[in-house]
């Protein structure tokens, strides 16, 4: 499903939506007292950690809630913008970001959250930022070595150390945990405040922390969505009980050359394979993305009956399966690979010294329907075919 | 609030917005088309000239406020006042660290947002946009950059502390 941008919610729609989420935003940050830059800076001289509790929280809960959406298959992940890594940049631009934090008191956000109350230093803060920004972009012909140096892309940090997301979750969340109870414990030193993890208290906090560690644990135990209907379609298959209509390669190519039309010719192999040889008017959809719902529209054309085929009669099969679970009950499979179908067509194998007359006859109409299937192929290739995705960089974010 | 739902309540308006838009949340950026926007009404002709104001200009075809990020931010601000309502906090104050003098404090909050607004162009992003959001995505890009602002702040606290702490 999601990201709803901009397939379900339009790109115009959009900005609503930017709208009602800063308000969500500046309200948490409000709330959280961020509005003020005492509290804001209290971090560094560790009488007030509000802001690591805080940005810790929120970082585990939405790092966590994006894994659990895509387990349940509620969120394609490969679509979400990951900000790209330009190693000397990040850490530059970080360290004077740091230095700016310390001495003006705020970030670019919180500024925003606390000159809405009306904090003066806020309102200077900002004021400053559009300088330092202008500084930028006017000095941009120096810096743009320096700004485009070293790029390594949208690296996840989980692949960047080899790891699974998961046991990266949590790592990060362990982290947080224990960021938490031993920075309040120096806030109880510092201010001689007793803290939220100590004494009585710390039990009912340890029952809260706990909360995302099950969570986590839940996700790498249970199957995922995609895992799960796999799953029961295999057991379906494996019994018996629900078996795809097949169709050979010689029905196939006589209903292509007399009414293309009204068949669906779907590739479930993957993209390289399809373009070095796909039949006869037919669309790529890899296997692994035949469940996403923006494909849906392609499986459920109801005048046309769906033809799976791919590298193995197995995927075939699965694939058309796969669209019968999802809504189109009339499709069917292809008995024969696509090498086999190639081989039948394109690489016709010479006949013996006397061929019998079948084989004769068959020979020719492969001939020919192998001639007819280039016409066609050729006059409907502008046919609508999927679209590939990918991650959007134009809105959003810091840059 | 308790800081630990306040933070739980910041997730679920992260997650919300990241399932929405596939991208997280920002600032900064709604600061940078502040930026453009004043260069192209102050010197239009420097702003034709300059390449890297016709590469923003090209990225945003709408007009160079119309971006998602300055609808964000109008919002935090809506949002942020609304909070301060309930939570009886609104009204002018400049906030400083004991013995400040108020021309000290605004001269450290103008430097303090230069640096800050120079380093988010340079780091591609602030602690919301690189550094919250990139958490979230678990882009080492984003947590890179949020290890130098922590690490860099807490290096430099002790050679500003005059400005927040007696001691």
């Amino acid at each position: 499903m999601g990201p709803l941008v901009p397939d379900i919610i339009s790109n115009e729609f959009n900005y609503l939506i930017a709208l009602i989420m800063g308000v969500g935003f500046g309200f948490a940050l409000e709330q959280a007292g961020f509005s003020s830059t005492r509290k804001l800076v209290g971090l560094f001289y560790g009488y007030d950690f509000t802001v690591l509790k805080v940005f810790f929280t929120a970082g585990v809960t939405a790092m966590i809630g994006v894994l659990l959406l895509s387990h349940l298959g509620l969120l394609n992940i490969s679509l979400v913008f990951v900000n790209p890594m330009f190693v000397k940049s990040a850490i530059i631009g970080g360290l004077i970001m740091g230095a700016g934090f310390i001495i003006g008191g705020f970030c670019p956000g919180t500024s925003a959250a606390a000159a809405a109350v009306g904090k003066v230093d806020a309102m200077a803060f900002i004021g400053g930022s559009v300088l330092g920004i202008l500084g930028f972009t006017e000095g941009y012909p120096l810096l743009e070595e320096l700004y485009t140096a070293s790029n390594m892309g949208p690296v996840v940090i989980s692949d960047f150390f080899g790891i699974s997301r998961l046991l990266f979750a949590v790592i990060l969340t362990l982290v947080a945990i224990f960021a938490f109870i031993f920075t309040s414990k120096i806030q109880e030193k510092i201010t001689g405040k007793a803290g939220e993890w100590s004494g009585s208290r710390f039990r009912k906090m340890a029952m809260f922390a706990v909360i995302p560690v099950v969570i986590i644990v839940l996700i790498a135990l249970t199957p995922s969505r995609d895992e799960f209907v796999m799953k029961r379609l295999e057991k379906k298959v494996a019994t018996g009980e629900c078996q795809p209509k097949m169709i050979d390669a010689d029905k196939l190519a006589f209903e292509l050359i007399n009414n293309y039309y009204s068949y669906n010719i779907i590739d479930v192999r993957s993209a390289a394979e399809y373009d070095s040889f796909h039949i006869a008017t037919a669309i790529n959809i890899p296997l692994e993305n035949l469940a996403n719902p923006e494909y849906r529209s392609f499986i459920n054309q109801r005048i046309k009956t769906n033809i799976f085929y791919g590298a193995s009669v197995d995927d075939a099969k699965r694939a058309c399966l796969l669209a019968r679970f999802h809504g189109n009950a009339n499709g069917l499979a292809l008995i024969e690979t696509a090498d086999e179908f190639k081989a039948l067509f394109y690489d016709v194998e010479p006949l013996g010294d006397e061929p019998t007359r079948k084989q004769l006859t068959v020979n020719l109409f492969r001939e020919q329907a192998a001639r007819k299937m280039l016409e066609i192929e050729a006059s409907v290739s502008s046919l609508s075919k999927p679209v590939e995705k990918k991650p959007r960089v134009v809105q959003g974010g810091c840059s | 609030m308790n800081p630990y739902l306040a933070g739980v309540l910041l997730g679920f308006v992260l997650l919300t917005t990241i399932y929405i838009t596939g991208r997280g949340l920002g600032a900064s950026g709604a600061m940078k088309s502040v930026a453009v926007t004043a260069v192209k009404a102050v010197a239009p002709e420097h702003y034709e000239s300059s390449a890297f104001y016709q590469d923003y200009a090209a990225e945003h075809p709408d007009g160079t406020m119309k971006s998602w990020l300055v609808f964000e931010v109008l919002g935090v601000l809506i949002g942020a006042f609304i909070s301060g309502v309930l939570s009886d906090r609104v009204g002018f104050k400049l906030e400083k660290g004991p013995g400040v003098r108020n021309a000290t404090r605004i001269g450290a909050a103008v430097l303090g947002g230069a640096l800050f607004g120079f380093g988010s162009q340079l780091g591609r992003g602030c602690t919301s946009g690189s550094a919250l959001s990139g958490m979230a995505v678990m882009s080492l890009g984003g947590i890179v950059t949020m290890l130098a602002i922590f690490g860099s702040a807490y290096a430099l606290a002790w050679f500003f502390r005059k400005l927040w702490i007696n001691s």
